[in-house]
């Protein structure tokens, strides 16, 4: 079920501002991979170019491969909703759909997918919530809004919407950055757990979070004010996190600046 | 990072400002009085300008259909206006608002945003032309216009009594009226429609991209949902203005006093055009029986605003199970 990303030369720009140059990554399946660094060097715009979410900002536009299993996701005739349906995206903010309940906020994914019936719905709905770890909490209460729901409960129903639809791939843009320390916690343990099953790419500004969740780390940069983003070192989170080979690296990981 | 001691930060006392306070308080105080005060004083003088026609029309004053208050013999009553009113406003929110829902969706949701900003300030533009300019150009364009348009539905929908009409003319009709007034509600609605559609966050919209959903889909999931309560306030302002429409009615009308569901025949009337048509040339029994209409048209806005409340006000407890 999980996929391998294999991200090619990705420039990627807002109008005339390049926020990123030149990004090759390879992403394991059934591994998280941290990316990290510096507010603004690019990794919200990196993790968006994956699901082709950058293209809706008006006046993006993007240069680069990105293949999933292969294949290009920006290949003539792919469609990006098609895409966006196979690899799933949780955002920094929770954002469950302030008008729905619990059960069609995680049925949202479902029913655009055209699944019908109502006890394929259920099954799903629940299914996802007990992967998600929100299902004790929420099962007497589908039927209440989401948006009722603590922020760290929002963010696990917006990880249940999500794997709904069963992605090959998921994608969090420091998705722990708006919430408490447990519901943190909670959230990486439920990270920890949906590895098995997924390609997991997460954004985070928390280093901790970093060296305690992800198998691969990437680090990003930028060289000044006003330049693109780029990698400046990709390898294995304990090796990135212990004897980085670049001091720039080493000078982040060691909080000397960021 | 070094720990600072906390006495060590300079704390500097917040500043009181008693009089600024007192002069604020005092003066919203005020403001608000006023306006309660000018209201009340609004509807005493109405109600008591009125009632003297209440008094002499009686129970008739509802179903007369007729308006000669000056006439000692002849009754008067606001049965054909109140029906005009509504017909008219009614029709014309059927013709505008999906075509004003639809141009600000294309606008904020499809267009590119450069476009969507000109296209934007042209309606707003039209919405703050005045309403006797409407009127004049429904007269000597839109009514010649519109016969060839009502002959059609006559001949195709004729079946249906709204679309017939008996003795085949057409003109200036509460048609014609209602869609001179579609015209002038359309760029309000879609200006304060495209405003809320504006507000809807981003973060919702990419909610449901992320989840594979097309434009529209994304509209359905997201803007409208989000949307509604605005979406409704915006109709209600476009209701308000076509019930209180006055010049573009009074000028593309051939008043009469009718209650009659053929809205292709020339004819009908409305409160508000038949209080400037009537005002000048009436006594003083004829001003009192006008404001006695226009208590009712102040009536009709004030359920249509507390209806319009309510299904805002449930639609929000539904949304977020609270109010
Ligand atoms: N919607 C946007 N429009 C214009 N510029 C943007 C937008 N989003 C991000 N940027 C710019 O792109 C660069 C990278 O931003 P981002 O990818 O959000 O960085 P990060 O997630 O690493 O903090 C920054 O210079 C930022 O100002
Ligand atoms: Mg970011």
């Amino acid at each position: 079920m999980s996929k391998r990303i294999e991200a090619e030369g990705v420039t990627a720009w807002f109008g005339s501002h390049k926020a990123i140059e030149s990004v090759s990554v390879a992403i394991e399946p059934k591994q998280v991979t941290a990316l990290i660094g510096p507010s603004g060097c690019g990794k919200s715009t990196f993790i968006r170019t994956l699901n082709r979410m950058h293209e809706v900002v008006p006046g993006a536009r993007m240069e680069g491969k990105v293949l999933l299993d292969g294949e290009d996701i920006y290949g003539d005739g792919v469609s990006a909703t098609d895409v966006r349906r196979s690899i799933g995206m949780v955002f920094q903010r929770p954002n469950p759909f302030p008008t729905m309940s619990i059960r069609d906020n995680v049925a949202a994914g479902l029913k655009l997918n055209g699944v019908r019936g109502k006890s394929a719905i259920d099954d799903a709905v629940e299914r996802s919530l007990r992967l998600a770890g929100l299902w004790d909490e929420v099962s007497t209460r589908l039927n209440r809004p989401g948006a009722g729901l603590s922020g760290g409960q929002q963010q696990r129903l917006c990880i249940a919407r999500a794997i709904a639809v069963e992605p090959h791939v998921l994608l969090m843009d420091e998705p722990c950055s708006a919430l408490d320390p447990v519901s943190t916690l909670t959230i990486e343990d439920l990270i920890t757990d949906l590895k098995d099953d997924y390609t997991i790419v997460i954004v985070t500004h928390n280093m901790q979070q970093a060296a305690r969740v992800s198998d691969v780390t990437a680090f990003f940069n930028i060289g000044g004010p006003g330049e693109p983003g780029r990698v400046v070192e990709m390898g294995a989170t304990s090796k990135i996190f212990t004897k980085p080979d670049d001091e720039r690296t080493e000078a982040y990981i060691t909080g000397r600046f960021g | 990072m070094t720990t600072t001691d906390a006495t060590a930060v300079p704390v500097r006392p917040r500043r009181q400002n008693p009089r600024g306070d007192q002069v604020f308080h005092a003066a919203a105080t005020a403001a608000g009085v006023a306006v309660l005060l000018l209201i009340v004083a609004i509807a005493a003088f109405l109600i008591a300008r009125a009632a003297p026609a209440y008094h002499r029309a009686g129970w008739r004053f509802l179903t007369e259909r007729e308006w000669f208050p000056d006439d000692p013999s002849r009754a008067f009553g606001i049965l054909a206006l109140a029906f005009g009113t509504i017909v008219s406003a009614v029709l014309a929110l059927i013709l505008a608002v999906p075509v004003a829902l639809g141009s600000a969706l294309f606008l904020t949701e499809l267009a590119p945003p450069a476009l969507g900003r000109w296209v934007g300030h042209l309606v707003d533009l039209l919405a703050a032309v005045p309403s006797v300019v409407y009127g004049l150009w429904g007269v000597y364009y839109l009514v010649p216009r519109l016969i060839p348009v009502s002959r059609f539905l006559d001949r195709t929908l004729g079946f249906i009594p709204l679309f017939d009409s008996r003795n085949n003319t057409y003109g200036r009709s509460l048609f014609a009226a209602a869609v001179v007034l579609a015209i002038m509600v359309l760029p309000i609605v879609a200006a304060i429609a495209r405003e809320v559609f504006r507000q809807v966050p981003t973060a919702d919209r990419e909610a449901a991209l992320a989840l594979g959903a097309t434009r529209w889909e994304a509209i359905r999931l997201a803007v409208l949902p989000y949307s509604r309560g605005g979406v409704v306030g915006a109709v209600m302002l476009g209701l308000g203005r076509a019930l209180g429409e006055t010049i573009a009615i009074a000028l593309v009308l051939a008043a009469s006093f009718k209650v009659d569901i053929h809205v292709l025949e020339p004819g009908g009337n409305t409160i508000a055009a038949n209080i400037a048509t009537k005002f000048g040339e009436s006594g003083a029994h004829g001003r009192e029986a006008l404001i006695a209409s226009g208590l009712v048209l102040f009536a009709i806005t004030l359920v249509v605003n507390v209806v319009a409340r309510g299904v805002v006000y449930r639609s929000a407890i539904a949304a977020e199970g609270r109010p």
